[in-house]
């Protein structure tokens, strides 16, 4: 092991805020040379933000940030591969439409002339994939290559130009064991010719396989830093999670025997949802708990028939339904909030009005298809004080509206349904806490006039707050399900894959 | 409905004298914190009502240094001249809105033109004017299937049907004119006046009116502005997009169809020369869209807008013609207009 004599990397007092949200606060590090250092925590807890910091993707705005005990201030990616740290992201992904080898020394061919040499650049490409033994065919488009594939591209890129520090950013997420596998064995290769990883993951038992040395973060700040053969994937998951986190909890019924409204069976999208089926009854929040990528999302769009699947029936009280669009969905009863409201919910342009009514608009419009205004402003004044919109004024743009407040205008849009199921995809997700308080209370009253909810959130004392009961995702399927009230870290060791016994 | 107190469109003959119609989707700028939305209002006024106060002070200018400029008989002359320009650009507003685009109407006016003329040549008068302006919508509608069908991108399929029209209506002439009978039931729509206004002045304003209280009172006009603003949150809120957006490339290709059919009657022929206004009708009356505001990512803009901008290029030749200054400089002062036009536009969003 060529451990460098000093800390390549020392963070100091690190923070970074996002519109008001602080996304990293205080947090103090050194990345020994020569060593895998990873960062683990729980969605949100910044460790993504900070494995950005460190590559200069994005800018702290406080604290910190020394190579070689030099004060850096990196405003771009290439700053710091100019000092030797590279990233590997999906992101920052490659050119798509130039060659392996094109991509590897894009910038750095060796010239003559101003000339590309294109045989050398060949020959100095062969000499890096045998140094590292990687298998991957040069003239071959990026595009055309697996994400796995690309990784390798952004690997042989990073040693290419001498980079000593790579931080690589949830690499596994995307690729199957075999594809990990192949990752982690180049990882230990860099790592014994004197490289320094610094590894985001949420997988912990892969942590614990590859890292020498861990950081856990939770909200934005830094629990500890410990050699790893200290941690165990429990110790681990105490510390990203803490003691259970206090989210307002409602009251829960116990053992529903209201009828079922959503009867979801045997639904299968190749490679995203395996064999999914379940059950929810009027009046009752079912929770949606799992990690990102785990096919929470995935189950809620196509259950909304936002995605197609290839399988699987989906019945609304009773009723089998066909559904290839949202349309059918919605002509089933069914509603959905999606996880990007900027993407996917809000007309950002046009008046609350018109978001709120665009889903319903022959209930404020006659026969003919002509709008009643009047109507239509007395309508989505009334949904937008039910929804507690700050300002309910129908004529505002939605662009100029806080987050929070856009998001319970989508909620407006879906209220004035009725809807029988309601889908709701992170529906808190960069909501301040009072719009978040606002929201809870509004998805357990919908719930208590009969209305069955399916929550997804990524904030598990958010699930566990509301549901009455409890689904946990990995990998495709349903494996957990829990009562109300399930302890927390039984729930989050489900999530993680660890222990317990499995339904599936 | 954004019934400012000091709308200066509020007496807009297109809007019936009422409210701004065309902007009731589009929304106040007042839900910002009260500190900063009186500077906002301000930077929105001038996005939305610049091009009005710009077209009144053009008028105004020509008012005053051309005695001719402010007579009955100029102003209709004026309309007159730009009327089939005015129609297909009040059609393509439509397609704009909804978050397309559309190059290929020009090559629509002339094939419909060419088709109608060859209708009433072959098989009487009377058949021109459903064939003129059936053949405008079959071809908007293959615009619109190759948009959303084919998913190929509307600037480069509009392009390339273009040409395809544009080559079909040369093999329809053999390179020549057409003429068409000289029959009054053919003649009246570009030559005749109904109480001193010409037909194609009474039939751009009905288009444009009846265009505009769609786009701003219909459940369709609805959905036009949520596609163009994010069509995934139209989707997923239960809209048939493609459906919506075929019909925006229907509507226009019809439009083009009945401008071409307005021109065949004006000059009492048909004809697939390109040089002519078939081959600056697409770029005319999209600038005209530009000039007035709509925006061409979709989302915003409306019909009245459109009207305005094709008016204000009309009023560049016009009053540049009175006043005897020398044609380049017509398309000089559109080009800067349209590019200051759109770059406060741009400003002003960036923000």
């Amino acid at each position: 092991m060529s451990a460098a004599a000093v800390a390549p990397i020392r963070l100091v007092s690190i923070g970074k805020r996002y519109s008001g949200t602080k996304a990293l606060d205080d947090v103090s590090l050194e990345v020994a040379g020569g060593f895998v250092h990873a960062l683990v925590g729980a969605n949100g807890a910044g460790k993504s933000t900070l494995g950005k910091i460190i590559g200069g993707v994005i800018r702290p705005d406080d604290g910190q940030m020394f190579v070689d005990d030099q004060p850096v201030r990196y405003t771009s990616p290439r700053e710091a591969r100019i000092d030797g740290i590279a990233t590997i992201s999906q992101e920052l992904s490659p050119m798509p439409h130039l060659s392996v080898i094109e991509n590897v020394f894009f910038g750095i061919e060796p010239r003559r002339f101003g000339l590309v040499l294109l045989s050398q650049r060949r020959k100095r490409y062969e000499e890096l994939i045998s140094q590292w033994g990687f298998e991957l065919d040069g003239n071959v488009k990026v595009g055309a290559l697996r994400t796995a594939d690309k990784q390798k591209v952004e690997i042989l890129r990073a040693v290419a130009t001498d980079a000593r520090v790579i931080v690589m950013d949830e690499p596994t997420s995307s690729l199957t064991s075999v594809e990990t596998k192949t990752l982690h064995r180049m990882i230990g290769t860099l790592r014994e010719s004197g490289k320094t990883i610094v590894y985001v993951s949420h997988f912990l038992d892969e942590v614990l396989e590859l890292a020498d040395t861990v950081s856990v973060l939770r909200s934005g700040r830094l629990v500890r830093t410990a050699p790893v053969a200290e941690e165990t994937e429990a110790s681990l998951v105490a510390g990203m999670f803490g003691a259970a986190a206090a989210a307002e909890h409602f009251a829960k019924p116990e053992g529903s025997t209201a009828p079922v409204v959503l009867d979801v069976s045997g639904l299968q999208r190749k490679g995203v949802l395996r064999d999914i089926s379940l059950q929810i009854r009027a009046g009752e929040i079912v929770g949606l708990a799992g990690l990102v990528g785990s096919g929470r999302s995935e189950l809620a769009r196509a259950i909304a028939g936002a995605d197609p699947i290839d399988s699987g029936t989906i019945a609304v009280d009773g009723t089998a339904r066909n559904i290839r669009s949202p349309a059918d969905a919605m002509a089933a009863g069914m509603a959905f909030l999606p996880e990007s409201r900027k993407d996917d919910g809000l007309f950002l342009e046009l008046s609350l009005a018109a978001n709120t009514t665009f889903a319903d608009l022959p209930a404020v419009a006659s026969q003919l298809g002509i709008l009643r205004l009047a109507q239509e402003r007395k309508k989505t004044t009334s949904l937008l004080k039910l929804t507690s919109v700050e300002p309910p004024v129908p004529s505002a743009k939605a662009a100029n509206l806080s987050g929070g407040n856009q998001q319970k205008v989508l909620f407006a849009r879906w209220l004035m349904r009725n809807p029988r199921v309601l889908i709701l995809d992170e529906p808190t997700r960069g909501v301040d806490v009072a719009a978040r308080a606002a929201i809870h209370r509004l998805v357990n009253n919908l719930a208590s006039e009969g209305t069955a909810v399916l929550m997804i959130s990524s904030e598990i004392e958010e699930v566990l707050g509301l549901a009455h009961r409890v689904l946990v995702m990995r990998r495709g399927s349903i494996t957990r399900e829990f009562g109300a009230d399930p302890p927390l870290d039984a729930v989050m060791e489900a999530a993680f894959g660890l222990g317990g016994r499995s339904i599936a | 409905m954004t019934a400012h107190p000091s709308d200066p469109m509020a007496s807009d003959p297109v809007d019936g004298g009422q409210v701004v119609a065309g902007d009731s989707v589009a929304a106040d700028g007042i839900a910002g914190p009260r500190g900063r939305s009186l500077r906002r209002i301000k930077a929105e006024h001038i996005r939305d009502y610049g091009i009005v106060v710009f077209a009144a002070a053009l008028f105004i200018y020509f008012s005053i240094a051309s005695p001719v400029f402010l007579t009955s008989q100029n102003l209709l002359n004026l309309v007159f001249q730009n009327a089939t320009i005015g129609i297909a650009a009040c059609a393509v507003t439509f397609t704009i809105i909804a978050g397309n685009f559309d190059l290929s109407l020009g090559s629509i006016f002339v094939l419909s033109e060419v088709l109608g003329a060859y209708a009433a040549v072959h098989f009487g008068v009377w058949w021109a004017f459903p064939v003129a302006i059936f053949a405008g919508l079959v071809m908007g509608l293959i615009n619109g299937l190759l948009v959303t069908k084919l998913r190929v991108n509307a600037f480069l399929a509009t392009l390339a049907s273009a040409l395809t029209f544009g080559g079909i209506a040369v093999g329809v002439t053999h390179g020549g004119l057409l003429i068409t009978p000289s029959s009054s039931v053919f003649t009246f729509l570009g030559q005749h006046r109904a109480g001193g206004v010409q037909y194609p002045v009474i039939i751009f304003a009905v288009v444009a009116i009846v265009l505009q209280l769609v786009l701003a009172y219909t459940v369709f006009g609805r959905h036009l502005y949520g596609v163009g603003d994010n069509s995934n949150a139209a989707r997923l809120s239960g809209l048939k997009v493609d459906r919506t957006v075929i019909f925006t490339f229907v509507i226009t290709g019809a439009a083009c169809g009945l401008a071409g059919l307005i021109d065949s009657s004006t000059t009492g022929s048909g004809t697939s020369d390109m040089s002519g206004l078939g081959g600056t009708l697409a770029l005319l009356a999209i600038a005209g869209v530009a000039l007035g505001g709509t925006s061409i990512f979709g989302g915003v803009g409306s019909v009245w807008r459109t009207v305005l901008g094709v008016l204000m290029l009309g009023m560049i030749t016009n009053g540049f013609d009175l006043l005897a200054v020398p044609d380049y400089w017509q398309n000089i002062v559109r080009g800067i207009l349209i590019i200051i036009a759109v770059a406060i536009g741009s400003l002003i969003e960036r923000r």
